[in-house]
């Protein structure tokens, strides 16, 4: 039963949280952050000033499409910028965070450690 | 009604495991090193190599142009491995991670090159184990203040090493240039590739 409770106390905050932020619109942002790769990142990008595409592959493990796909997801949601550039002959793209992006991401990690304290609490 | 019935664990295993996600991207992102590990697995390897023939060498000029060899054989592999995994990140490596550990790192490799000279003159040739791999180790103490945890803490490790041989018998010498520069070399280098991108 106390597990239970728990439980739902755990499910009304995840609920909660997003209704916090503002109906569909906070639970679509939930989720555009909640995908693995996207969370790398924007993790990732959180502690640098900016990567290249090859080093968020490299870091996330990850095929060129897959991070491809996501990148410009984030990028569609104005969490990080893209900017494409030549060094010598090749080609790079390197991303930033933005500030909706870093609050995205503060955001999820306020949801998740409100998720650990209510099972906690109950 | 789903994750009603589901029970707490989960959801908290969850949230826990998104968290420790998190940090570990940010952790291995944040410091990306330029530290070659399989160029240190290779170093490491001569090294040893190095060590089993400087132990049979009769004289110390030939111990010492042992070591400086494997010192050369050493730059050229641990230069071209790092310029390669750097080119494989489009990291240019004379700016950004490469550059910062660079200009910390060398410092310390010119003062042991001079101590070298300095040391040999005045015939104190057991001294230079302690004193290669004690500054050996500051450089990457120095160097890894701007990369992953593991690099400073291979440092340091060259440098109780250093410490033993600087003040141990004069017969550990080669034992502990091969334990430092081979075994060393080796272990952390793994480490480095496996958990750092090569």
């Amino acid at each position: 039963m106390a597990k239970q409770g728990a439980a739902r106390k755990s499910e009304a905050v995840e609920h909660g949280l997003k209704g916090e932020r503002g109906g569909s619109r906070a639970a679509e942002l939930d989720r555009l952050i909640h995908e693995r790769v996207r969370l790398g990142i924007v993790s990732a990008l959180a502690v640098n000033d900016s990567l290249s595409f090859n080093q968020l592959k490299a870091l996330l493990k990850t095929s060129d499409g897959n991070l491809s796909v996501h990148a410009r997801r984030l990028e569609e949601a104005q969490y990080i910028t893209c900017a494409k550039s030549f060094e010598g002959r090749m080609p790079k793209t390197e991303y930033r965070l933005t500030a909706a992006g870093r609050r995205a991401l503060e955001r999820y990690l306020d949801h998740m450690e409100a998720l650990i304290r209510a099972t906690r609490q109950g | 009604m789903l994750s009603i019935m589901v029970a707490p664990r989960p959801l908290h295993d969850r949230a826990l495991d998104n968290l420790r996600f998190i940090r570990q991207t940010m952790e291995r992102a944040g410091s990306f090193t330029a530290v070659p590990g399989w160029g240190q697995v290779a170093v490491g390897a001569t090294a040893l190599a190095a060590a089993f023939l400087a132990a049979h060498q009769r004289t110390p000029e030939l111990w010492l142009a042992t070591w400086l060899g494997e010192a050369i054989v050493a730059l050229a592999i641990g230069g071209s491995t790092m310029v390669r995994k750097a080119y494989a990140v489009n990291d240019p490596i004379l700016s950004g991670p490469g550059r910062r550990f660079g200009l910390s790192f060398l410092p310390p490799m010119v003062v042991g090159g001079l101590l070298t000279v300095v040391l040999y003159r005045a015939g104190l040739v057991h001294a230079l184990p302690g004193t290669w791999l004690l500054l050996y180790g500051t450089g990457f103490v120095t160097g890894g203040a701007f990369s992953v945890r593991i690099v400073p803490v291979m440092g340091i490790c060259f440098m109780l090493v250093g410490s033993v041989a600087l003040f141990g018998p004069a017969a550990w010498g080669d034992w502990l240039m091969a334990a430092g520069f081979g075994g060393l070399h080796i272990v952390f280098g793994m480490i480095i590739a496996w958990r750092y991108g090569g």
